[in-house]
């Protein structure tokens, strides 16, 4: 049987989807058997992060309604053939699936898969619920912002009152500079606030954007460092110890010469 | 070692910016966490009070009464009750 993890945040818009493409794809990397789960129903995203879109045919209320057979509606990925994305239906809302079917869905996934990734949409209503309905394990996303931690501390609540003790963080966005000058929590603020082992950092990094542009996630790029944190986590996923990245060092030599010289991050 | 580059948004009086967020979520998240609302502490605090006064006599000017922030994310009752003196005669 495989790991059924869920990755979600309460807040909108700190990485969920991301998380989930750089680390399926990361997973991937690493010869695992992987599906992605795209929970967000109505609000489906996933698919053009991973650049899949144009290949969409069936969707998870398919499979739920029985409209089709799961294998039909699973679309291989681009670069791996053991990769694939289980997409959200974009015409239907939240309601269209039950907690239930989600856990018969995510059973019969973790049967073929080393892992079951599951993209939450952001809320804490039903399709929050369903998301986490069939999982084992969650792993939280958040920004080092206080609305981001705030709900990310509410979602701790909730997932450990459905039985999902013991979240893992991953702290996405961080830029060494303003950590530097006290004008950002850092890891340890965030993970005192919140009380739950770290799993990784994510400093943030324009790469991301790039890359989500072009439906290439950013973990398959050696050179990129948000990339590098991604596979970092892939590796702690799969039982490793690696220690987290030095974020000073992730401002890349420019910076530190720039700052050698007193002039300064912005 | 280039502290005072540092100092540019450094505002003396409110701190880093980033202390005052850490503050500010701590305080919200222990509301958050414990749902424990200004009426029940209320409730709570003249209870506790009246079972005090049997046996002690109070100064209610010092007396603080507050959830607060505990290990992990447990979040712990803090009373802090200044006694005037001990009341004798009393079982």
């Amino acid at each position: 049987m495989g790991r059924v993890i869920v990755i979600t945040s309460g807040k909108g818009g700190v990485g969920k989807t991301t998380s989930v493409a750089n680390l399926g794809t990361g997973l991937a990397m690493l010869g695992r058997r992987v599906v992605m789960v795209d929970a967000d129903i109505g609000l489906r995203n996933l698919d053009v992060v991973l650049g899949l879109e144009n290949r969409i045919v069936y969707d998870l209320v398919d499979v739920a309604e029985g409209n089709c057979r799961m294998r039909q509606a699973l679309i291989k990925d681009k670069r791996y053939d053991h990769l694939f994305l289980l997409p959200a239906a974009q015409t239907k809302d939240k309601s269209a699936v039950t907690p239930e079917q989600m856990r018969q869905i995510c059973r019969e996934l973790a049967e073929e898969f080393d892992y079951v990734l599951v993209d939450s949409p952001a809320g804490i209503e039903q399709g929050f619920r369903n998301a986490i309905a069939g999982a084992q394990e969650a792993i939280i996303v958040t920004t080092p912002e206080v609305a981001a931690v705030r709900d990310a501390d509410r979602i701790i609540g909730l997932l450990d009152s459905f039985g999902l003790r013991q979240p893992k963080l991953v702290l996405n966005r961080i830029r060494p500079d303003m950590v530097r000058k006290g004008d950002m929590m850092d890891i340890e603020d965030v993970v005192e606030i919140l009380a739950i082992p770290i799993l990784g950092v994510i400093p943030d990094d324009e790469a991301i954007i790039i890359s989500t542009n072009r439906g290439e996630p950013a973990v398959l790029d050696q050179s990129c460092r948000a990339g590098l944190a991604y596979r970092n986590i892939v590796r702690r996923l799969e039982g490793e110890e690696v220690p987290l990245m030095n974020l000073q060092e992730a401002q890349g030599l420019l910076a530190l010469v720039k700052r050698l010289v007193g002039m300064g991050g912005r | 070692m280039f502290d005072f580059l540092s100092r540019y948004k450094y505002n003396e009086r409110e701190g880093h910016s980033k202390d005052v967020a850490k503050e500010r979520l701590q305080l919200v998240l222990i509301h958050d966490r414990t749902s424990v609302t200004p009426e029940l502490l209320n409730v709570l605090r003249e209870e506790i009070m009246a079972v005090i006064e049997r046996y002690m006599e109070i100064d209610y000017q010092g007396l603080e009464i507050a959830v607060e922030r505990s290990t992990g994310r447990r979040a712990a009752l803090v009373a802090n009750v200044p006694i005037r003196r001990v009341k004798t005669g009393q079982k």
